[in-house]
């Protein structure tokens, strides 16, 4: 479960964004769609801990999020929130699956390798585990970015513009994915996009003007 | 997957600037430990060598090539001079003299030196004997524990000596079969390099090999007489002293032996004489005996009887270091005879001195290189933390906390140090080792490789400092990745 309330953000005097309320319950989705500049990015770092706004609370679960300090922040973090980026980021020097496994070990969780597994099956990525990251195709990085995001069974999953260098059939799939999976793990889906190939996918939309 | 992991990856992810950080950090400090170990080793050599000789006396010239070559047996010597100069110091009871050993040189056998001495010089580097015996007679040679290693000599191996300090087959002389009759224990000194033999060898192997050439000096006749005579008396079992027949050379009639002073010669307490019947000795009728033909007699007063014989240099030790007489000495004897004194600790020191100008060079460009390993590994994690700034990120954004970055970063730094450590190490020793048969060839010195100098854990410290300093704006850039900031540029 995720909520927020009267969020605003200014980078100076000129650059100024308020964002609507949001609410987003357990297995529950939301798309925030937007043109470029309207503050996606902005908001998503807000949701996500990432950027503490200037006014407004953001509150997970029961946790109001920036009332946690660095720390415990950056912890709370990693074990309730998952992130889907618009490219797919990873640790180059380590494999696919440790990749996976460096994000439980970051957020503090024990390792649970079987439940890695699982994902990769899921996800068709089975054959790539020991992959490195850069050698593996677009959707194939896309997938274990969601994998990634998936792996400490958060309560929140933010997508930045997940599919926006997807061509249809993947961007299809991605979506359709992150749905399924946030609902298996009982968790909030935010998507934030421009990209309105996936308005059809959702019935809870906010638009940023 | 640790963070220690994780840093481990992340360096080998780049072999390349991995391998240019590794090549620059083991060279400097594999250049920084062989220095070490090779002055260690020098240093302990020539401290050892010092054998608290506090004086060495010996023809004029370069006091340092007179140390080097009396000492530590390398170089050339400066020149010989006559017993009667050196009698003085050579005699016994000098009130400033606790112990003197007169050295003889000109020869070696494949590159180890031949000595003439007496047994003084045993007490001096506390040389015990392993197998048989010490040398007494005529072209008896009692070997180091080194050479006899070395060369393989055994009791009863036969030898030729050559002439000069080289092994060169051409200067052998023809002249001067030694025979080995013992083999001394290992002390870690010199000693062990060297060949002993009594000072009439070495007089008797010269002679002939001057007498091959020319015979202009007249001294030469009498003593390849007794050269025959020796040759004779080698071949008789002289084990026991007191039986010696001295009747044998009675016959014989040696103007020259009248300057000898007897009267001196039995006043003295003879230590070296214990296997000799002494008062036989004095008993015996010395105007009619012929002194160059006891050969087998290891008495100093023996060897002083030989005046116009020369021997190559004297190692003195002081009965009192703080004695004023005896500090005045070397001065004394520098202006006011034809000899050279020089004191082994100074021109140790000054020897130091100059060698501590090129160590300290070669130390300056191990630095160097060091700081510029250091400068490489800076670079090369600026770099990385450029490429990797989107990912250090990402590690933030999965829970991880900024002081983890600092320490992945340092940790990166700390690895390749160790890893420089390590290799520079390998490097130094297996450097020593394959350098040291050529060393010990040159100087007679063996370099042990893979043996402890006490300055590993300081080279160490100062090692995994510099990969912590090297890494430590990178790592403090790394704690203050701005994710926002990172990620949004995407």
């Amino acid at each position: 479960m995720l909520k927020t309330s009267g969020i605003t953000h200014a980078y100076d005097e000129k650059l100024k964004f308020n964002f609507p309320d949001i609410n987003c319950g357990n297995s529950q989705t939301l798309l925030v769609l937007g043109q470029s500049g309207v503050g996606k990015t902005t908001l998503l770092h807000i949701l996500a801990g990432i950027l503490k706004p200037n006014q407004g609370e953001v509150i997970i679960e029961d946790t109001n999020i920036y009332k946690l300090s660095g720390n415990k922040l950056d912890k709370f973090r990693g074990q309730n929130i998952g992130l889907v980026f618009q490219k797919p980021h990873f640790v180059q020097s380590v494999s696919a699956e440790e990749n996976l496994l460096l994000a439980q070990k970051m957020a503090g969780n024990n390792l649970d390798k079987k439940y890695a597994s699982e994902l990769f099956e899921t996800l068709n990525l089975g054959h790539r585990k020991n992959a490195k990251t850069y050698e593996m195709s677009q959707g194939e990085q896309q997938r274990l970015s969601i994998a990634r995001a998936l792996i400490n069974k958060p309560k929140v999953i933010l997508a930045d513009e997940p599919t926006s260098a997807l061509d249809d059939k993947n961007c299809e799939e991605v979506i359709k994915l992150l749905e399924r999976h946030s609902e298996i793990v009982n968790a909030s889906l935010i998507v934030v996009t421009h990209d309105n190939r996936l308005k059809d996918f959702f019935n809870n939309k906010v638009e940023l003007i | 997957m640790s963070l220690l992991k994780l840093a481990w990856k992340n360096i080998i992810h780049n072999p390349l600037s991995l391998l240019l950080n590794l090549i620059l950090l083991t060279l400097g400090i594999g250049l920084i430990n062989f220095i070490l170990l090779v002055n260690h080793q020098l240093k302990d050599k020539f401290d050892k060598n010092l054998a608290e000789i506090d004086l060495v006396i010996g023809a004029k010239g370069s006091p340092l090539q007179m140390i080097l070559s009396s000492m530590y047996h390398i170089d050339a010597p400066t020149g010989n001079i006559t017993i009667d100069e050196a009698k003085p110091f050579l005699r016994e009871g000098h009130p400033l003299i606790k112990r003197s050993v007169p050295l003889s040189m000109g020869d070696s056998y494949k590159g180890y030196r031949i000595i003439g001495t007496d047994y003084s010089i045993l007490d001096l580097y506390e040389a015990k004997i392993s197998t048989g015996k010490k040398w007494q007679h005529l072209y008896e040679a009692t070997v180091g524990a080194s050479v006899a290693k070395e060369l393989g000599l055994k009791l009863g191996s036969k030898f030729k000596s050559s002439h000069g300090f080289n092994d060169d087959d051409d200067l052998e002389h023809e002249h001067g079969t030694f025979t080995v009759v013992g083999i001394l224990e290992s002390t870690g000194s010199v000693i062990d390099q060297l060949l002993l033999c009594n000072t009439e060898s070495v007089w008797q192997v010269h002679d002939h090999a001057a007498g091959d050439h020319s015979h202009e000096n007249e001294v030469e006749a009498p003593s390849q007489e007794n050269n025959h005579n020796h040759d004779e008396l080698s071949g008789h079992d002289h084990d026991d002293h007191s039986g010696h027949d001295h009747d044998d050379h009675s016959g014989h009639d040696h103007d020259d032996h009248a300057r000898h002073d007897h009267d001196e010669h039995s006043g003295h307490d003879h230590e070296d004489h214990t296997g000799h019947d002494h008062d036989e000795h004095t008993g015996h009728d010395h105007d009619e005996s012929n002194p160059t033909v006891h050969t087998s007699d290891m008495s100093r007063a023996h060897l002083l009887e030989h005046g116009d014989q020369e021997i190559t240099s004297i190692l003195i030790q002081y009965k009192s270091r703080t004695n004023f007489q005896a500090l005045s000495m070397p001065r004394n004897i520098n202006s006011n005879t034809d000899l050279q004194a020089a004191a082994p600790a100074y021109e140790i020191n000054r020897l130091y001195d100059m060698m501590g100008t090129g160590t300290k060079a070669l130390q300056l460009i191990a630095i160097l290189i060091a700081i510029v390993s250091a400068i490489s590994i800076f670079v090369s994690l600026l770099n990385s933390l450029k490429q990797r700034k989107y990912e250090l990120s990402l590690l933030r954004v999965l829970g991880g906390k900024s002081s983890s970055l600092l320490s992945l970063i340092l940790i990166e730094g700390l690895i390749m140090a160790f890893i420089g450590f390590l290799l520079g190490m390998l490097l130094s020793n297996v450097a020593l080792s394959s350098l040291t048969s050529s060393l010990s060839d040159k100087y007679n010195y063996e370099f042990e490789s893979w043996i402890s100098h006490g300055w590993e854990p300081k080279l160490f410290v100062a090692t995994i400092l510099l990969g912590f300093l090297a890494a430590l704006i990178p790592a403090i850039l790394a704690y203050r990745t701005d994710i926002h900031k990172n990620l949004s540029v995407g």
